[in-house]
């Protein structure tokens, strides 16, 4: 009766989409090119899921391109230059990215401002931050590094399942769980929904905003770090304009960018559909990278169009009086 | 000319003249200007060749964000149109560069506005789609390539001079004094003004809202598209990649630096192109100065920060009046 | 959650509250005593003071004096959690929980059965139906409340608060959007909680109900107590008297004023106009230098009218002339291009522009109606600013003043203001005089006298009889959104009107709003 959740929309779009790829391209559909398709989108995934809770409560976090970069700089510059035991250096970089995240949600409760123009200056902020760190990119020789790279799950077919893109699909499923089960979840929704009547409900208001951007940029930081294992460097210029994707697949995955609906599993299908496309692009060869930005623009317009729609008509109540009897 | 400076500029000036006091003392030449070949040059003359872009795209955008509106495309319709202007340039006249290239912005201001006003997105997920297309579309004009060009004519567009001048910064002139007089010579700037402070009642006043919302975008997208074409005669070339890049977070910082609220209603374009000048004056002085041009951001973050204080409902004088409207309100 | 109080001892009581917001007195000494298991109705027009009582109640507004107790004990919340939290619990109209979240989630926000850090969802889906079916509710509670209809949100809300332990139930206009069957349900639900001993205060403006379920009523006007009585010894209309009038004898003498009845020349004319479901077609014609006055209760039909007048609503029906010629009144716009104006009812929402100056405003809709490409030059808006400040001795007499600093009165008058510079013949005014103080009140009528005797046509909504009296040529009466009575001449009194509204509407059921 509720029509189709937008999830299963972007799920039918992604099978879909698969399909008419694989018949183009026969070897799209193998384990190798999904393992890919998820290692490559892995720092992706996980900037996603957190950006997921942000905007389902109603805000908006540009800032996780920033933090991504900066991680992938001082977690090179803490093991390579300052001789930090990678581990401590990961947790060093996490507590300040969960610092940061904090400080955000704060000015943006306490002061009553828009989210979007404090998480801007929080993306200079933490840009910025990386460059003064280094302007060069370090690559990192950590054992570590080459031991995680290596490391790889062997899937029938051929493909590989790496340790990031375990880490990835931990982080969506963590997350889904965080979202959907825990009274956490619920009161993300309800500050979507509306921040007074949850305040009125007795949603601990404030609290809760300082915990929503700090996980944002918590995740932000694993996905730098995750990042730096992808390209086994750090450099201040990575990620730059990543929150521009994160934002659209989280819009795409069937979140409501005005807050208040959405999943992390939708979200993770749409990381997914602009890897296809981003693969498909490979695939086809003739094809050049800024049908990406182009396809992933329609999308993001279709999708925005369809919850419009979706909205209006849920303004009208579809089960008048349902099951009401005395 | 007095109405586009409202007697609130005080703060943005004195703001400007400290900074440049500060550029002064990092570098003593600052003030130097010499005259060369008919062409002025010198650190101030640079300032306001460097800061045209952004002063362009800030006059747009002061007055989408007066009427509530944002327009977050502003870097990508800067590079479609620097990717039409270099790629027509070898071929065309300037007339028909000019031309393609105003006119794609428009349509692109069209899309925006038709979106926000017609379709009554929410402007920052409406031109959150042309952010993320626009860019890809300048790919697609420019093939994937830097286009460069060698027509003079362009050529001088970025780097010629009038009057002593270098030509992008006339050209901005031009636009303030242009979109001064149209705004505030017609009645489109109270009309605007209106929306922005309250579209209901406006509506209620016999104000076309939506053809307001409408021409404003549409003005974003040319001045977006202007910003274009000199970012790309300045380097002869396009960068679809690279033009206009974080350009629309600047402008949106111009306009809130020169004390336009986010929150719509009373705008200033003489503060705003101010605002604008007053990063390039911060960027040129870092520079100046010897730090990383990187330590740019953090200076930004810092003056963003600091003006959103200063502006928070919470904190500012402004809260006096708000609690006054509030109180009354039975 | 049950208790049996002490039945000598009022479960709520206010005593002595009063509250000013500026100049303007929004409640003045009022008293208000709700019994344990009784339903009492809480009466009167906009403005009149009730949503300022409930929240002042429920510590949405500081209050700046009287008390509150609860069984006996002073209670002083500060917030609507702290007034939840001692007991007292409202449902608003627009109901207060969160449409994208699933039934059970919004009954169990922030308490949900927990084990392990994790929601338990079935438990709390089982306990969800189980306290719904004791509203005779069964639904689907993993549902999104904003797919249900408003009814089963105001039962899911209700439920919500009785389960938090409320023992005063405060309902606003909780069937506003409901149909007659809905009502009836609710109506089930609230006689049921009587029973429990819980106290349900009740805003209404559809007296039908009122008469159907509650027990006392209490009455408010500008502000402060005209009467508590119970229902079955208050006839309606006495209540409507209550409501909307003052000393009869006080009003026939100011209506002494108003000039003698001439046939003068129609400016406006309206054949079948109406809109489904907004408000039935009528016919009404509007003359040059004549008041019509629309009277009927909150809800019956004014303000909807007055909007289709001036366009801001589309008919569906009927025909529209103006000066004898045909016209379509699609939008605002089309109302100004005849000449018409219409000062709204929310003043702060629809009227003014409050960071715009005094003068800005004035000049909005002259300026809208003369397009883009003829602005007045300043000068010009100077002195049409200077212009009106005198006429209509706005104050401060500071044109350049943002209009938001200005008391009520003075808003409306720049609102008044906006309207005459464009030279209109049709003026619509709604509620005119509402949060406004005494003097500037007593300014605003005869203003309204002298732009008739300057031969303006105007159509205007009051809540105060006796005030509509004392100005309007003839009166509208509307009842149940449709026009019921038109008196003219003699017969315009407040005797006349009161019987009007109050004529039994036994066969116009409440069907509420679709």
């Amino acid at each position: 009766m509720r029509g189709l959740p937008p999830a299963l929309i972007t799920a039918i779009v992604l099978v879909a989409g698969f399909a008419a790829c694989a018949v183009q391209f026969p070897n799209i559909a193998s384990t190798r090119v999904v393992g890919n398709l998820l290692t490559d989108n892995a720092f992706l995934g996980i900037v996603a899921a957190g950006m997921t809770f942000v905007i389902i409560s109603g805000g908006i976090d540009l800032s996780v391109g920033s933090v991504i970069g900066f991680t992938t700089v001082f977690v090179a510059l803490a093991i390579e230059r300052w001789g930090m035991p990678p581990l401590v250096a990961f947790v060093a970089v996490l507590a300040l990215s969960a610092a940061f995240g904090a400080a955000m949600g704060a000015v943006i409760h306490v002061f009553d401002l828009p989210p979007f123009i404090v998480t801007l200056a929080g993306m200079f902020l933490a840009r910025g931050a990386s460059f003064l760190l280094s302007t060069e990119s370090i690559p990192i020789t950590a054992p570590i590094y080459s031991t995680v790279s290596d490391f790889a799950l062997r899937l029938p077919g051929g493909g590989r399942l790496t340790a990031i893109a375990i880490i990835m699909l931990a982080i969506v499923t963590g997350g889904a769980l965080l979202l959907h089960l825990t009274r956490f979840g619920a009161n993300v929704y309800a500050l979507g929904g509306s921040r007074t009547t949850a305040s009125l409900m007795g949603v601990a208001v404030g609290k809760m905003t300082v915990k929503i951007y700090m996980l944002s940029s918590l995740l932000a930081g694993i996905a730098g770090i995750v990042f730096s294992f992808y390209t086994s460097a750090g450099y201040s210029l990575s990620a730059v304009g990543v929150e521009l994707d994160t934002i659209a697949a989280v819009v795409i995955g069937g979140t409501l960018l005005t807050g208040g609906q959405g999943s992390v599993i939708g979200t993770f299908l749409g990381v997914l559909i602009q890897g296809l496309i981003q693969t498909y692009i490979n695939f086809d060869g003739t094809l050049s990278s800024w049908w990406t930005k182009i396809a992933t623009g329609i999308l993001l317009f279709a999708f925005i169009a369809l919850q419009q729609g979706l909205v209006a008509l849920a303004r009208r109540p579809l089960a008048k009086s349902a099951g009401a009897a005395t | 000319m007095t109405a586009l400076l409202p007697r609130r500029g005080l703060a943005q000036i004195l703001a400007l003249i400290v900074i440049l006091a500060v550029d002064r003392v990092v570098s003593p030449q600052f003030f130097d200007l010499r005259l060369q070949d008919g062409r002025l040059f010198g650190s101030l003359i640079d300032v306001l060749n460097r800061g045209t872009p952004v002063a362009l795209l800030s006059l747009g955008m002061v007055l989408v964000i007066a009427t509530r509106g944002i327009d977050l495309s502003v870097g990508a319709v800067m590079a479609i149109a620097g990717a039409i202007a270099a790629s027509l340039a070898d071929t065309h006249s300037l007339a028909v560069v000019l031309a393609a290239a105003l006119g794609a912005g428009l349509i692109c201001g069209l899309w925006n506005g038709f979106l926000v006003a017609v379709l009554g997105m929410q402007p920052i997920v409406a031109t959150l789609i042309l952010m993320v297309a626009g860019r890809g579309i300048a790919q697609l004009i420019t093939e994937g390539r830097i286009v460069t060009f060698s027509s003079p004519d362009l050529v001088w567009l970025g780097n010629g001079s009038v009057l002593g001048l270098p030509v992008p910064v006339a050209i901005a002139l031009g636009m303030l004094i242009l979109t001064g007089a149209v705004v505030r010579g017609s009645a489109l700037g109270l009309l605007i003004e209106a929306t922005g402070g309250n579209a209901r009642a406006s509506e209620l006043a016999g104000v076309g809202t939506r053809a307001m919302i409408l021409s404003v975008y549409v003005w974003c997208g040319v001045c977006a598209a202007l910003a274009g074409v000199i970012a790309a005669a300045d380097i002869m070339g396009a960068d679809a990649n690279n033009a206009g890049l974080w350009l629309e977070l600047d402008a949106i910082l111009a306009v809130v630096i020169g004390g336009t609220s986010l929150f719509g209603g009373r705008f200033s374009l003489l503060l705003a192109v101010l605002g604008a000048l007053i990063i390039q004056t911060m960027n040129t002085g870092i520079l100046l100065s010897g730090y990383p041009p990187e330590f740019n951001l953090l200076v930004k973050a810092v003056v963003v920060l600091t003006v959103l204080l200063l502006q928070s409902p919470k904190l500012t004088g402004f809260a006096g009046i708000a609690a006054r409207l509030r109180r009354t309100k039975a | 959650m049950q208790n049996s109080p002490d039945p000598a001892l009022p479960l709520l009581e206010v005593r002595g509250i009063s509250k000013s917001f500026g100049a303007v007195r929004a409640l003045q000494e009022v008293d208000f005593t709700l019994r344990a298991g009784e339903i009492h109705a809480l009466l009167g027009e906009n403005g009149a003071g009730k949503s300022t009582l409930i929240k002042v109640v429920t510590g949405v507004f500081p209050r700046d004096a009287g008390i509150v107790r609860i069984g006996g004990e002073e209670v002083a919340p500060r917030s609507a959690k702290a007034a939840l939290a001692a007991g007292i619990a409202t449902v608003y109209q627009e109901v207060n929980l969160l449409p994208n979240l699933s039934v059970a989630q919004n009954l169990f926000l922030d308490r949900q059965p927990m084990r392990f850090g994790i929601v338990r969802e079935g438990e709390m889906r089982r306990r969800a139906k189980a306290l719904l079916a004791e509203f005779g509710l069964d639904i689907d509670v993993a549902a999104p409340l904003g797919s249900y209809s408003v009814a089963v949100q105001h039962v899911t809300a209700i439920a919500r608060a009785v389960d938090l332990s409320a023992r005063v139930l405060i309902l606003d206009e909780p069937t506003a959007s409901l149909d007659r069957h809905e009502v009836e349900i609710l109506f089930g639900i609230m006689r049921q909680l009587a029973r429990r001993g819980i106290g349900i205060a009740f805003v209404s403006h559809f007296l039908d109900q009122v008469y159907e379920i509650s027990d006392r009523i209490t009455v408010l006007r500008n502000g402060r107590l005209v009467g508590e009585r119970e229902t079955a010894s208050l006839p309606r209309l006495e209540l409507i008297r209550l409501m909307l009038g003052r000393e009869l004898a006080e009003t026939t003498s100011a209506r002494a004023s108003v000039g003698e009845h001439k046939v003068r020349e129609v400016c406006a004319s309206f054949e079948n106009y109406g809109k489904a479901g907004y408000v039935a077609p009528f016919n009404l014609e509007l003359r040059h230098g004549e008041v019509v006055g629309l009277a009927g209760l909150l809800g019956s039909g004014r303000t909807e009218t007055a909007r289709l007048v001036f366009g801001a609503e589309r008919a569906d029906g009927g025909k529209a002339r103006v000066e004898g010629a045909p016209v379509r009144l699609q939008s605002p716009r089309d109302g100004v291009r005849h000449g018409f104006g219409y000062c709204p009812e929310e003043r702060k929402t629809d009227g003014i522009v409050a960071e715009l100056t005094v003068r800005e405003n004035i000049v909005l809709a002259l300026q809208a109606k003369r397009g883009l490409h003829r602005p007045l030059s300043r000068r010009e808006q100077d002195e049409i600013a200077r212009r009106y400040v005198k006429m209509l001795d706005i104050r401060p007499p500071d044109a350049e003043r943002p209009v938001g600093l200005l008391s009520g009165g003075n808003q409306q008058k720049v609102l008044l203001a906006r309207w005459l510079a464009t030279s209109p013949r049709l003026l619509v005014l709604d509620e005119p005089t509402r949060g406004i103080d005494v003097g500037a009140h007593a300014e605003i009528i005869r203003l309204i006298r002298e732009l008739c005797d300057d031969g303006l046509s105007l159509l205007v909504i009051s809540s105060e009889l006796d005030e509509i009296v004392t100005y309007s040529d003839r009166v509208v009466v509307l009842r149940d959104r449709a026009h019921v009575e038109e008196l003219a001449g003699e017969a315009v009194d407040v005797g006349n009107i009161l019987a009007a509204i109050a004529a039994d509407g036994a066969g116009v059921a409440h069907e509420g709003r679709a």
